[in-house]
């Protein structure tokens, strides 16, 4: 963004301190536009204003240009599965945060029947993975024109469209994209791609359609070129594709691709400061069984959901290649200005009485989330301990000493435990083993090491509980 | 600014639409919801014909009350709205020239030998190198990096239980770590090796550290790449054990795993500076906790920079990564930008991903979960995903596990460090 410091955008609000935007100052107000944690609009007084004065109106709008990201924002899809991609202000994450994660799409060539069709949109639809409370998910459908038949093509693309998610349409070829979106063309699809030979009728689809293109060119030069062409025609939404090579000098190249690209733009090349394209799917072009291929895709994915890509396509829709690049979206994107803690306390899992076990586990949130869900998974009544470790996961914290007896023991007496059940047997992480002595005699009560992952506590319930005696 | 004047900018920039007055075709004028518009205004836009365009901006740079002139009510809005005339259209690319941007760090990350053949007072029949980056990892196009990142596989001097897609590699070798050390060299194309000494721990064997050194003679003499040693975890134990392997292993430059903040860093470092070794410096996921372990062990205990290896934590893919990543950026950024006492090479212990329930669990114990895949697959992708993301954040040295899991890396890096001259030109839109 172009603001450097709160005071640039302070200067411009109203400066009352009426607090209406949620935030006590107008100071702080502009401190978390800066940081990308409010919205200009936020300013209720400002926005009242402007609707009368021009003055303020041209406030507004220089604070909206001021605090602009860096990365042009596109979106793809219409309603609640539209999904924004670009947007971004930071090369290294730490410096800020990124934004909006890398969308994926997965590929569905034409040539598909309906059933491998359907089969294939069916598995992007219900893909789920659960992570640190909620499930993560993909995106939508790249439909690829390979028959060269444009009525195939369209139909394909109809079909697809049913499942109500956001689609590219992949074609080079201006006829079959034609077709295409006179079908989908207000479902807001993706089309792709202009290049150096085809443009001047891409162009006119984009402009007669109204849907965000991709340009793609392994030339930087054409890239940019294509890019300039296509905004001084009017053309906003614009993602750029410097093309995927996915071995060798080609991998390296493009590699050097997408970092100059994005780099160039943060750094204030607004000519080329669009969202990015990478195509994993290239790997699917070298030698290898579909195993081999689907590794290599998964490698491509990787790399560039750390560097810089905003939006992929995809073509193994094996759960175990999906899996490890939603997880490392996550992680990417997650903000690293936000602690990930839940509330320390007592919760209860299922319907717990006073025979039900009592178990601890700590505060950092994918620990609890983990271990809630294992417990609710395996059907288990229990009360579940939840200490306050800093966010700080059982291992760590067990090291660091942010799990210790003394703090187990003040958590039993806040959440009143005792009074919940009648035995007195606290089951432990198995991570959190060597506390097993303090925390006995910190407390009083008998202390149960449970499994080293809460995904096995269901058989070590079956084992260990209830107590035997003499435990 | 005269009326006249407005016209004449009107018509110099093309105007082609004012929000309110929907201009048709050549002439025709539609005005909406009762928003007064000037008879002149009304006459002119006629005559004019064409839309409005670019004139918000040009108001503004003129500074001329362009609103005053429709009655004061109407918003003045310009909408870049495009004729759909095919002349309107350009016909010839604008040629633009992308300047790609280029950084300079005026850091270099120190450079640090592991090995040391007869000539240098060792038994390795190699050395390797790692460091001397002044760039982030793989950024040729700032500047040249000299060195690769290595991949070291484990070895531990017990039988440890393992994930069933790990276990299967290494079965017929668990309980000999000597061939253990073969065949990683040999068959998996590791380039060193890595003996963990953990039968030393108190709570397992207790191997007495007179005892458990002399695996690490025996390795050295079976396998010649250099190697690294690491103790048990144990904070008392390992600068004792660390200190011995030192002695055993005078000149070779071994890797000592690890000197910590909570440990007698010391010592080990007085032994790696005794006997010409290398040391690595442990910390979890604290950058400044880094800054101070390394600072000790330079300052306080003299060890020579070329000596010293950092280990900053790796945390799986799912199960802090994001920390990690960002913590070993950090690290590298600050060195290139002149930060001294982190101008290090850093190791990753990447093997950790095999923590991660993904990586070995059978199935997801999560209802509502897509099934998770088959899981001798999905482990290895763990372990790929978990170094190439750190890859990316500057890790000069891999300690890993699963074969498979090393030649993926291996080929990043040769493809990303420019050795690989391999390629293919087969685009994916053709793909069945």
């Amino acid at each position: 963004m172009k603001a450097k410091s709160p005071l640039e955008i302070y200067r411009l609000l109203p400066q009352t301190n009426c607090g209406e935007c949620g935030f006590d100052t107008c100071m702080s107000f502009a401190a978390h536009l800066i940081d990308r944690s409010a919205k200009p609009t936020q300013c209720k007084p400002l926005v009242e204003a402007a609707k009368k004065d021009e003055n303020a109106r041209k406030k507004l709008q220089q604070i909206e240009e001021l605090v602009a990201p860096e990365i042009a924002e596109v979106v793809i899809g219409t309603g609640d599965y539209a999904v924004k991609i670009g947007g971004e202000d930071v090369l290294h994450r730490h410096e800020l945060t990124f934004f909006n994660p890398t969308a994926f799409f997965y590929d569905i060539p034409d040539t598909l029947d309906d059933k491998e069709i359907d089969e294939r949109c069916s598995k992007v639809v219900e893909y789920k993975k659960f992570y640190v409370g909620k499930f993560l998910t993909v995106e939508g459908m790249a439909v690829r024109c390979v028959s060269g038949d444009a009525k195939r093509f369209r139909d394909v693309v109809r079909r697809v469209a049913g499942y109500g998610r956001p689609m590219i349409l992949v074609s080079l070829d201006a006829e079959c994209m034609r077709s295409a979106l006179e079908v989908v063309a207000d479902k807001r699809p993706l089309i792709y791609a202009a290049t150096e030979d085809n443009w001047k009728e891409f162009l006119k689809l984009a402009l007669e359609f109204k849907v965000p293109i991709t340009l793609r060119s392994k030339d930087l030069n054409t890239l940019k070129s294509l890019a300039v062409t296509f905004k001084n025609a009017g053309i906003k939404d614009i993602v750029l594709d410097p093309v995927t090579e996915p071995l060798g000098e080609g991998l390296r190249g493009t590699f050097e691709r997408v970092i100059q690209l994005r780099r160039t733009a943060i750094n204030g090349d607004k000519d080329v400061a669009y969202p990015i394209m990478v195509t994993p799917i290239s790997a699917w072009v070298i030698e290898g069984d579909d195993v081999a291929k689907a590794y290599w895709e998964c490698v491509i994915g990787a790399m560039f959901i750390v560097k810089y890509a905003d939006i992929m396509i995809f073509k193994s829709l094996e759960p175990w290649a999906i899996m490890p690049l939603v997880v490392l979206r996550q992680n990417i994107y997650t903000d690293p200005r936000v602690p990930v803690q839940v509330e320390p306390g007592l919760r209860k899992i299922g319907n717990p009485n006073e025979n039900s076990p009592v178990m601890i586990t700590t505060n950092f949130a994918l620990t609890y989330y983990t271990v809630e869900s294992d417990l609710t998974s395996a059907k288990i009544d229990c009360w579940l301990l939840v200490l306050d470790t800093g966010g700080i996961c059982v291992e760590a914290a067990v090291a660091g000493g942010q799990f210790t007896a003394s703090g187990v023991k003040e958590l039993m007496k806040r959440t009143k435990i005792e009074e919940k059940v009648k035995h007195r047997y606290l089951i432990i992480p198995g991570l959190a083993a060597r506390l097993k002595s303090a925390i006995e005699d910190e407390t009083g009560w008998k202390v149960l090491v449970g499994p080293i992952d809460s995904g096995r506590i269901k058989g070590w319930l079956e084992q260990n509980w209830p107590p035997k005696n003499g435990q | 600014m005269k009326i006249e004047d407005f016209f004449k900018m009107l018509k110099k920039y093309n105007v082609e639409e004012l929000e309110g007055v929907t201009i048709e075709g050549d002439i025709e004028i539609e005005i909406e919801g009762g928003a007064t518009i000037l008879p002149l205004i009304q006459a002119l836009a006629k005559e004019l014909g064409m839309a409005a365009y670019h004139l918000a901006r040009a108001s503004k740079i003129l500074g001329f009350p362009v609103e005053q002139l429709f009655g004061g009510e109407l918003k003045l809005e310009v909408i870049e709205k495009k004729l759909e005339k095919k002349e309107e259209l350009p016909q010839e690319l604008i040629k633009a020239e992308f300047k790609p941007y280029t950084a300079k760090f005026p850091g270099k990350i120190q450079e640090v030998t592991l090995g040391a053949t007869p000539k240098e007072g060792g038994t390795r029949k190699y050395t390797i190198t790692v460091g001397g980056e002044r760039s982030l990892p793989f950024y040729f196009f700032d500047a040249e990096q000299p060195h690769l990142p290595v991949i070291t596989i484990d070895v531990f001097d017990k039988p440890v239980p393992f994930p069933k897609a790990v276990r299967e590699h290494y079965e017929d070798v668990m309980d000999n770590p000597v061939e253990w050390a073969e065949k990683a060299v040999k068959d998996f194309g590791a380039d060193m090796v890595t003996i963990h000494l953990i039968s030393t721990d108190p709570t397992l064997d207790d191997t007495p550290i007179h005892e458990a050194v002399k695996t690490v003679e025996d390795i050295l003499q079976s396998v010649k790449c250099p190697i690294v040693v690491g103790g048990s975890g144990n904070k008392e134990k390992d600068p004792l054990l660390l200190e011995k392997v030192a002695e055993i292993a005078e000149g070779e430059r071994v890797l000592l795993a690890s000197a910590t903040l909570d440990s007698d860093w010391e010592r080990i470092a007085n032994a790696a500076k005794k006997h010409n070794h290398v040391v690595l410096a442990w910390t979890q996921l604290d950058i400044n906790a880094q800054k101070t372990l390394n600072k000790y062990l330079l300052k306080k205990a003299g060890l020579p920079p070329e000596n010293l290896i950092m280990d900053p934590t790796t945390a799986p893919l799912g199960y802090g990564l994001d920390y990690a990543f960002s913590n070993m950026e950090r690290i590298r950024l600050a060195a290139l930008k002149g930060d001294a006492d982190l101008a290090f090479p850093i190791s990753s212990g990447t093997t950790n991903a095999w923590g991660a329930r993904e990586a070995w669990m059978k199935e997801s114990p999560i209802s509502g979960d897509t099934s998770w895949g088959a899981r001798e697959l999905r482990g290895p992708l763990w372990e790929i995903i978990t170094g190439l993301t750190l890859a990316l954040a500057g890790v000069d040295i891999f300690m890993m596990l699963h074969p498979a899991s090393v030649a993926v890396i291996k080929d990043v890096i040769s493809m990303l460090g420019g050795k690989s001259k391999e390629s293919v030109d087969k685009d994916w839109l053709v793909v069945a």
